[in-house]
Parts: C-alpha cells; structure tokens; sequence
C-alpha cells in the first residue's frame, strides 16, 4: 500500500495484486453481484454507468454498515470505477486490470481522501474503528 | 482521555481552525496579530482556536518579545495517515478474499 499523492488537498490509497487468472475472470468477480458479495459486501451493483447502488454489511456501533455508490466508469475487461460515500468519506475507487504473463494485475485506487475536514471526523466519529476493527468477523462471515 | 487521533480529527473539524491550520501549514510561522487580520474573527477568538490546535498538538509556539509566534506541526497529521492508511488495509484484505473467490469460481 503507498500513499504516493501528499498534495494537502487529497490523499489516495493504492493496493495493487496479481491473480494468475484472465482479465475476463477477474472482472467478473467485479461486477458480478453474487460474486461481489463473496469478496466486497452485499450489493445491488449493476455495470452500467451512472447506476446508483449500495454496499452493505452488517450494521456496527455507530453506523449503519451501507457505503453509498453510484457507477462512474465501464470498460470491460480495463477499467470500473464507482463512487464510495460512507462514514463522512466522499471517495472514488478506480479498479484497473491489466494483463500480464501469468494472470492480470490488479490496481485499485481509493481518491478524495481530504487531509482536513469534517469526513475524517465525521469518520472517527460515527464507527469508522467500528468499521475497521470489525472487519475480522466480517472476513469470517463470508466465508 | 481522547485518543491523538480524535484529537486532530476535532480540531480540524471546525473551519476556523482548519484555515488557521492551513495558513500556518502553508505559510510558515505567524503571530497571532497577523493570523487575525485574516482570520475573520476576533484576536480573542483565534486565541481560542490556537489553543485548541496546541491541545491537539497541530501547532507550536514560541515568544519574540511581547509577540507570540505559532507555527504548525505537520507531523501532527499522522493519526490522519493512519486513518487512510486503515482504507489500505482494507483494501489489501479484500483482494486477498477477492483472490480466494477466484481460486474456487468455475469449480
């Protein structure tokens, strides 16, 4: 994970992986409901730009467990992005898939960190710990 | 006892404090009379706020005479890195799942 951007306006988080399987695969496991749900949460997602959805997990202290989201960019196979509005955070995350010898590199992008203001507050606030520090049982729960 | 994280995520959540944060952060050190004359609000009110950026330890100050010079602590923003920093983490968790659900899709 690198924090590369230390503009004082906006911060992003960059985590990137390989998966020896194709493109094709992976961007199913990306835009497939039922398949988002067994990695990311439960869902009403749709790959078509502008479609407004939710991500939702089990409510926490302090928070209703739903990220808000709303499909910015379809590329198949390339590129989804969508927006993510959860626990006082008005960001974007950008999926990009490239192919490689043994599979497809994978690099997600989370924007619009802001290093000053009511979202981090807001955040601490309203159960981003909650969030965070539940995300154990949350992983067990998928399985 | 608040944590340093809530701490700066309180202080910065107020815009006053925030733009006072910002000036000294982007300008260098400055005296409280100066950081009036652009605040928009009373000397006694940016006392206030100062205090309340020094209690979360966003800035520090030093005396010149009878003028008090505050300046910021950027490496007071760490509890915020960590914050985001958190986001990773989350990230790097769910694309290792991601990876799992891959493995057993057509199976």
């Amino acid at each position: 994970m690198t924090t590369p951007n230390t503009t004082p306006d906006t911060r992003s988080v960059i985590v990137e992986k390989e998966f020896p399987h194709a493109p094709e695969k992976v961007w199913r496991a990306l835009t497939e409901g039922p398949l988002i749900e067994q990695w990311l949460m439960k869902n009403d997602f749709q790959p078509v730009a502008g479609h407004a959805f939710q991500l939702r997990m089990d409510p926490v202290p302090h928070w209703n467990g739903v990220v808000d989201c709303q499909v910015v960019t379809v590329d198949p196979g390339k590129t989804l992005s969508y927006s993510w509005g959860a626990l006082g955070l008005d960001s974007v995350v950008t999926f990009t898939l490239t192919p490689t010898a043994a599979g497809t590199h994978l690099r997600v992008e989370q924007s619009g960190f802001r290093p000053d203001q009511e979202a981090a507050y807001k955040g601490a606030n309203y159960g981003w710990k909650s969030f965070l520090g539940n995300l154990e049982p949350v992983v067990a729960g998928l399985e | 006892m608040p944590n340093a994280a809530d701490r700066v995520f309180k202080a910065l959540a107020d815009p006053t404090r925030r733009a006072l944060f910002e000036r000294l952060a982007r300008d260098g050190d400055h005296t409280v009379h100066a950081l009036t004359e652009s605040a928009g609000v009373s000397q006694p009110m940016v006392s206030k706020h100062l205090s309340a950026l020094k209690r979360a330890r966003l800035v520090r100050h030093r005396r010149n005479g009878r003028e008090t010079h505050y300046s910021a602590r950027q490496e007071a923003l760490a509890p915020l890195v960590d914050w985001i920093g958190n986001y990773g983490a989350f990230w790097q968790n769910k694309l290792d799942l991601l990876g799992d659900v891959l493995e057993r899709m057509d199976k």
